[in-house]
């Protein structure tokens, strides 16, 4: 995070049947996008595990896209909708822990727009770079020397208390 | 590389695809091959100009043997492209073919980034989620399941009927639905065929007939498909048969009924020709019409509308009885193993474009219109005259109308140019006509067809570049009086002209249905922007769609011509037959499972299931997959709140490596 020029890392989400297809479809098609979205591949949307958004987010992404088919053209029925529900939790999660809710972002990308692929990472990047760095991993270690400088002034006054009780 | 007591160790081969210089042009592959090389439990790290080619392949499944290679990742292109491929190579290598992971730098990388550094660095990112995830992967079965014998075939146009016909002679077993009263689609309406000029119907109608009468084929005409489900080689498929108010098992196509219906003379549009022609309640499309089957328009006929009717029809019939006027709709359920969709086109609605006059001057016609008054059994018997009787002297064909325009449909219908001369061809032909054509470019690819080109300038029908502004019946000129004027700028004389025409033809282009996106649905296809149904691959899989058993053929995948038509038709027909033919499928060993130790039998999984796959075991308060029902979608795994199922494929802890892997980079 000390880079002069810092990019932001974003870790992607693609359900396989409509948004990592149309990402394929952008790549075809040659359409250039920013080069800071990391695609992790999945069945459905539906398989995003919370866990694994914050899991990202721990571990040093700026922002978390989520790319699904659109409502009604699952693969899979639904398994959409069970993101869609799974999103709004993660959102008032986010916002409790003080994570601006626009870093955890869920798009509906069929497998024709390409374009959109393109369109949305670009977008992503940039309010992304507007925001700042997240850097979670940074701010526990930060937290982790709070917490030990904490540990360390409770453990000394009881040494020091040791000769007044005799 | 030592790993613990209980765990074989981990080799991983990791192979750096160039793709000629479609990946190396973008990434520095062999400076990724080489800080691979360097990741723990990586044995060998290659780069090698194309990994797709037989001797990429065979140099993974040399390695593994040579090197006690036990995971395999592959760097190059996507996964959707080339996954079966380098699964095959890892297996002939002798190791699982799910010990193999692949990293997609092509479509995801060299060819969307623009700085090699960049593209470089997120390259070796994507590697080295890989190479975390790999270890974690496990040796899995390929799940088979049979295919039942059988096809559905969405539409009875060309494409449908050349496919029932291919896989009814292979001896499959074929279901042909079609929403119209009578297969035939609208290569059944066309007088002649471009650019050879066969007659439609000589060509087109034996084939409908032997659709008909085939004891493989069961037709289903006036039908629509209404529901589906299951998937490759078990689809549950509900047929609604609406009601034509006749019984067609009793129905011997006499004609009878329409002859002594209570209306003496035809006197409703008639649909087929386009409403040139008039019909009566009760009518038969065409005389070629398959099946032989009549049918009653209930918006029509009297009985249906009112009640009070002489029903002359039903003593005509006599004791056959086939008119039933308490027919209601119907519901069929088939299985099927595999899935043919050709739902064709709809041509561009000419009155979206107000200034060609498209029903507001009544000399201006569709195509398909003309198509109906040249062909010898239309409305006027072939002959090409006006709504008022008369033969027009001038003709104007206008090109493009719909097509290549950014203001309706950007594409070019790709059939517009040919039939548009071969209109042109017959209106000379029958009239004698003065014929003005009116291109932007004249497109004319095909074995015959840049001859047939020339053949229509040689018989002097005037070709003019240039697209038409307006159709107008303002004449201010001499002899443009009672005419249509057809003003244009002629782009090669480079001047704007006005033409006077008795007759004008719009070239409308071709669209996909309106209740494409209805039909795409129901059979969980892909769509491209345009509407047209998507193929898996536009070189490699032209038939296949995203929805495995389930294949595409004619118009409803775009535009096309009828020879293009009928040879994919013939693809797809082709390609369920592999599927029938091998018997059975494999598929992807993605399926959920549960850790029993660890569920609470909290329930949570088994309503989020959309296959209800997920069943509860009372006895011992477990919930259980039923994995012939699994599709592998995940959902369930994601919303375990003990984290006791788990994805084949796709487990948590693999996921949970890649996501380190992608973040590990600096």
């Amino acid at each position: 995070m000390n880079n002069p020029i810092w990019q932001p890392r974003i870790v992607a989400f693609f359900c396989t049947w409509c948004t990592y297809t149309a990402a394929d479809l952008a790549g075809v098609s040659r359409m250039k996008y920013a080069a800071n979205v990391r695609v992790i591949r999945v069945m459905c949307s539906g398989r995003v595990d919370p866990q694994f958004v914050m899991d990202a987010l721990a571990k040093g992404a700026d922002g978390v896209l989520i790319g699904g088919c659109h409502p009604n053209d699952c693969h899979y029925a639904e398994g959409n909708y069970k993101m869609l529900r799974r999103f709004r939790l993660l959102q008032r999660m986010l916002t409790d822990l003080g994570i601006e809710t626009e870093r955890v972002r869920l798009e509906w990308i069929s497998a024709a727009e390409g374009e959109k692929v393109k369109t949305v990472i670009n977008d992503m990047v940039e309010k992304i770079k507007a925001m700042g760095p997240l850097n979670l991993p940074g701010r526990f270690q930060e937290w982790d020397r709070e917490m030990d400088s904490l540990e360390h002034a409770a453990t000394q006054p009881k040494e020091s208390e040791k000769p007044h009780a005799h | 590389m030592q790993m613990d007591n209980q765990k074989a160790e981990v080799r991983i081969g990791f192979y750096a695809c160039h793709c000629g210089s479609n990946i190396a042009g973008m990434v520095d592959v062999v400076e990724v091959a080489k800080k691979a090389g360097k990741l723990p439990h990586v044995v060998l790290s290659r780069d090698y100009k194309y990994m797709c080619s037989d001797p990429g392949q065979e140099l993974i499944a040399q390695d593994i043997k040579e090197h006690k290679l036990n995971r395999i990742v592959v760097a190059s292109c996507s996964p959707l492209l080339h996954e079966h491929t380098f699964r095959t190579a890892t297996e002939k290598g002798g190791l699982n073919p799910f010990y193999f992971h692949m990293v997609n730098i092509r479509e995801h990388n060299s060819w969307v980034h623009t700085d090699r550094q960049e593209a470089t660095e997120k390259a070796y990112a994507l590697t080295q989620a890989a190479i975390r995830r790999v270890a974690h992967h496990k040796a899995l079965e390929v799940k088979k399941v049979k295919i039942e014998p059988s096809v559905l075939i969405v539409g009875g146009g060309i494409a449908g009927i050349h496919a029932a016909l291919t896989m009814a002679e292979a001896g499959k077993k074929v279901y042909l639905v079609e929403r119209e009263p009578t297969i035939g689609g609208h290569m059944a309406k066309f007088d002649k065929t471009f650019p050879t000029l066969d007659c439609a119907a000589c060509i087109l109608t034996p084939k409908m007939s032997t659709v008909g009468s085939h004891p493989n084929i069961t037709l289903w005409t006036y039908s629509e498909v209404a529901k589906v489900e299951g998937f490759v080689g078990n689809y549950k498929v509900t047929v609604k048969r609406k009601p034509r108010y006749i019984i067609e098992d009793a129905c011997v196509g006499c004609m009878e009924c329409i002859k002594s219906c209570v209306y003496k003379e035809p006197k409703f549009a008639d649909e087929f020709n386009e409403g040139l022609g008039k019909r009566k309640p009760v009518y038969i499309p065409f005389p070629q019409a398959t099946p032989q089957v009549v049918l009653i328009d209930p918006e029509t006929c009297l009985q249906l509308k009112t009640g009070k009717c002489k029903k002359t029809c039903v003593e005509a019939c006599a004791d056959r009885h086939a008119i039933d006027f308490n027919q209601k709709e119907e519901f069929i359920d088939i299985q099927v193993g595999t899935v043919i969709v050709a739902t064709g086109f709809k041509t561009f609605d000419a009155e979206r474009l107000p200034q060609y006059g498209y029903g507001v001057h009544k000399n201006v016609y569709t195509a398909l219109e003309v198509e109906r008054l040249v062909n010898a059994s239309g409305p006027t018997g072939g002959h090409v005259v006006m709504r008022d009787g008369q033969e027009p002297k001038s003709v104007g064909i206008i090109h493009c109308v719909g097509s290549r325009d950014k203001k309706t449909n950007r594409w070019c219908s790709r059939v517009c140019c040919m039939y548009s001369m071969k209109l042109a061809h017959l209106i000379k032909e029958h009239t004698g006509a003065e014929v003005y054509s009116f291109y932007i470019d004249m497109r004319t690819p095909g074995k015959g067809y840049e001859e047939f080109y020339d053949k229509l300038l040689e018989e002097g029908v005037q070709f003019i570049r240039g697209r038409v502004g307006e159709v107008t019946d303002w004449a201010y000129a001499p002899g443009e009086d009672g005419k249509l004027v057809i003003r244009v700028e002629d782009t090669l004389a480079g001047y704007v002209r006005r033409i006077p025409v008795d007759m004008v033809v719009l070239a409308s282009g071709l669209e996909p249905h309106k209740d494409s996106q209805d039909v795409r649905r129901l059979f969980n296809m892909s769509c491209s922007t345009e509407g047209f149904f998507l193929e898996r691959h536009p070189k490699l899989a032209p038939v296949s769609t995203f929805t495995e058993g389930v294949f595409i053929a004619g118009c409803c995948q775009g535009p096309r011509d009828i020879p293009d038509t009928v040879a994919q038709a013939g693809a797809a027909a082709a390609e369920a037959l592999v599927l029938i033919d091998k018997g059975s499928v494999e598929l992807e060993p993605n399926t959920a499972y549960i850790l029993e130790q660890e569920c609470s039998g909290c329930k949570s999984c088994i309503p989020l299931c959309p296959y209800t796959a997920i069943a509860f075991a009372e006895d011992r308060n477990k919930a259980v997959i039923n994995e012939a029902l699994c599709k592998g979608c995940g959902t369930c795994v994601a919303s375990c709140p003990s984290g006791s199922i788990v994805q084949n494929l796709f487990e948590d802890e693999e996921i949970f490596k890649e996501i380190e892997g992608v973040l590990a980079y600096e």
